[in-house]
């Protein structure tokens, strides 16, 4: 997977974070690749190290309190090998960053114009006029029907959809190559989101950025992504194109997240329940597959010790080869222990 | 006679202003709304945030002052504090929150949180209680270790069934479900409507559920009532709505769901964008002249929607038509 457009390439990555005195992984070993043009969707649980990823990537840790280890090679530039100063220069400028509360992102004593023209006096030497005119042009691209009056507004007079577009505009003021989205669209009504992701979609195209969409909701991720990185307990265990991932999926992580969605289909039969929760970092299993104690049916014998990453199609990846005989318990063939 | 049958109900706001704090205007945050739930049904109430849903949800559990019009419980007005006492209704009627950490009492023992409506409503023994508790916390799938555990030490998916176990201590015959799962996981949000259906087999009871989730409502509800500012566009069954929805607020909604499939999703969003551009150009055609629904014609036996008559039954016969 290791092609020239990776303009982003997550190398064994692992950020532990100190707790009374010890440290624990949130994430081990991620391994993950972004390309000019897509759209890669990380999705899993809450509490499977997503949003660690992201801040991971944007430098966001105190270093006494987090251990990082593993190479983000994002241009060239090993993000991790960076101080602060130097940070500060990607930030913002070539990585964008849209978090789920646009309120906690936007001060509420500056007016919009003045909050989006700051990250480019921080980036970019333009003139006064020519940071005007940006303004509103980023407020026209992200979809606000009134630039210049919403120029002037505070954050407190816009509703939390004008405010999310808002956030967006400030993420690809300076045209960044990489935009991380962290749950962009949860606390939204659906018909604002599904605006909001058609905004992402035509910044992405329109900037040939690269996005990483973190997500709960697999409908987002269906809707939405190119590629798709399933994540369970801070491990990767299946990435592919979207297709591949709602198609054929293959990890019982992926397949069991599927099947607990509400479908058409089953309105009246009770939906799938994955047993059990995904572990605090303190409880991780050290050995042995993490997601094992979630499908207690399956026969200690029958899964592997220490389950790697296998291409099963091009561009595919399973962490284990188990899914080759994993069923569920109604499911014809099933071994249940 | 149905279980619940509002009539007509209005709920507005005022808005005090100037010096005096003299009221200038309103809110009409439920501005005339009629629909019936049945016993033993899910009836879902959908819409985008700010139309009025949990007004009307703490309405009917009686936390709300009523502007006017009825709430009748059993063919009793219940907006009317007296009748309330007299039927019994607050041990009837109970309700379930979004937010569950904020709705439990930090301070309190789970124990002690779910015994409490139990106090008030029933007198047993120390014994009686303890053993009814363990029986609620079993039927939502809590060991007895969570009696003397406090709320924040629960994830957000055991709260919710701790509210949900709270909820159906009284037995209750009506519960509001004001967006239960709406900040769950998927497998949670799963595991709390299995329950909620469980418990609806096993005990009759009547759900009013809140949602702006169409996937979860689907899922959910027999008949379901579209709420857009204040008012109803639309109600119908389950398979009115989804099959033969005929405002174009309901197909908005419809079409705002993401596309699960991925092999349809290029259409699916052509086909959002093309509702996206009617709602946009002919509001003049689904909303009066002020902006506001219309009163709501029928236009089956189980399907009403707001539109002038002539409208809604041409509509109607179309959609009828495509689905022959
Ligand atoms: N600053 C921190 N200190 C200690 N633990 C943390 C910290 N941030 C996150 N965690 C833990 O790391 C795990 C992953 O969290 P997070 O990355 O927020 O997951 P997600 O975004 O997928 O919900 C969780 O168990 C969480 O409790
Ligand atoms: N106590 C209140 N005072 C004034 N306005 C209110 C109050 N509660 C709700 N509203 C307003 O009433 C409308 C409906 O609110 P709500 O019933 O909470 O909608 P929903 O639950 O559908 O999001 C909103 O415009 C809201 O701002
Ligand atoms: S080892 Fe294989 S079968 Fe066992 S939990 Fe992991 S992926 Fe599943
Ligand atoms: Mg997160
Ligand atoms: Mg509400």
């Amino acid at each position: 997977m290791e092609t020239a457009s990776n303009f982003l390439n997550i190398k064994d990555v692992s950020t532990a974070f100190k707790i009374n005195g010890q440290f624990y992984d949130a994430i081990s070993h991620i391994d993950l690749q972004v390309q000019h043009d897509e759209i890669l969707a990380i999705v899993g649980e809450s509490g499977c190290g997503k949003s660690t990823l992201a801040t991971t990537i944007m430098g966001l840790h105190d270093p006494s309190e987090t251990k990082i280890s593993g190479e983000i090679d994002f241009e060239g530039t090993n993000l991790l090998q960076l101080d602060d100063a130097d940070y500060n220069q990607f930030r913002g400028a070539k990585i964008g960053m849209i978090f789920q509360d646009p309120l906690s992102a936007l001060n509420p004593l500056k007016r919009i114009e003045d909050q989006i023209s700051e990250v480019m006096d921080y980036h970019t030497k333009l003139t006064k006029e020519e940071k005007h005119d940006r303004v509103l042009q980023l407020l026209d691209e992200v979809g606000i029907v009134n630039p210049k009056r919403t120029a002037r507004q505070f954050p407190h007079e816009l509703s939390g959809g004008m405010r999310q577009r808002v956030i967006i505009a400030i993420a690809i003021a300076c045209k960044p190559d990489l935009i991380i989205a962290d749950e962009p669209t949860t606390a939204l009504d659906v018909t604002i989101q599904a605006q909001i992701l058609d905004v992402l979609r035509a910044i992405q195209k329109e900037n040939h950025a690269g996005i990483i969409l973190i997500t709960h909701d697999l409908g987002v991720v269906a809707e939405t992504a190119d590629r798709v990185a399933v994540m369970y307990a801070g491990q990767i265990v299946e990435q592919g194109t979207a297709e591949q991932i709602f198609n054929t999926p293959e990890h019982p992580y992926t397949r069991s997240l599927l099947r607990s969605m509400p479908q058409r289909d089953n309105e009246n039969d009770d939906l799938y329940v994955i047993d059990g929760n995904v572990p605090s970092l303190q409880k991780m299993p050290s050995t042995g597959d993490r997601f094992a104690p979630r499908i207690p049916w399956v026969p200690a014998e029958a899964h592997e010790a220490n389950p790697t990453m296998h291409e099963v199609a091009p561009g595919h990846e399973v962490r284990c080869t188990c899914y080759k005989h994993f069923k569920f318990p109604d499911e014809k063939g099933s071994v249940t222990a | 006679m149905s279980l619940v049958e509002i009539k007509d109900l209005k709920v507005h706001y005022p808005i005090r202003t100037g010096f005096w704090n003299r009221i200038t205007d309103s809110v009409r945050a439920v501005d005339g709304i009629t629909f019936n739930i049945e016993a033993g049904e899910t009836y879902g109430l959908v819409g985008e945030s700010g139309s009025g849903k949990s007004t009307t949800g703490k309405s009917v559990v009686g936390l709300e002052k009523v502007t006017s019009g009825s709430i009748l419980y059993k063919g009793v007005d219940i907006t009317k504090k007296a009748n309330r006492t007299k039927l019994d209704y607050n041990q009837d009627v109970q309700m379930i929150f979004q937010d569950s950490l904020s709705s439990l009492n930090p301070r309190k023992r789970i124990e002690d949180i779910i015994a409490e409506p139990l106090r008030n409503f029933e007198h047993l023994s120390k014994d009686e209680e303890k053993l009814r508790v363990l029986q609620l916390l079993d039927i939502v799938g809590l060991d007895a270790d969570a009696l003397y555990k406090y709320p924040h030490q629960f994830s957000g998916g055991q709260r919710q069934r701790i509210g949900v176990a709270r909820a159906v201590a009284t037995n209750p015959k009506l519960i509001i479900a004001d967006e239960p799962v709406s900040a769950l996981d998927l497998s949670v949000q799963a595991q709390v409507l299995n329950f909620m259906k469980k418990i609806q087999r096993e005990f009759g009871i009547s759900y009013l559920f809140i949602s702006h989730d169409l996937g979860v409502v689907r899922h959910m509800c027999n008949n379901i009532a579209i709420m857009n500012r204040g008012r109803l566009v639309e109600i119908g069954t389950r398979d009115d709505i989804y099959n033969n929805p005929l405002h174009i607020y309901t197909k908005r909604l419809l079409a705002a769901i993401p596309e699960t499939n991925v092999n349809q999703r290029m259409a699916h969003r052509a086909s959002r964008l093309a509702v996206e551009k009617i709602y946009q150009e002919q509001q003049s055609k689904y909303y009066d002249e002020n902006g506001e629904a219309f009163p709501l014609v029928q236009v089956s036996p189980t399907h009403s929607v707001a539109l002038p008559e002539t409208i809604a039954k041409q509509l109607a016969s179309q959609e009828g038509e495509v689905q022959a």
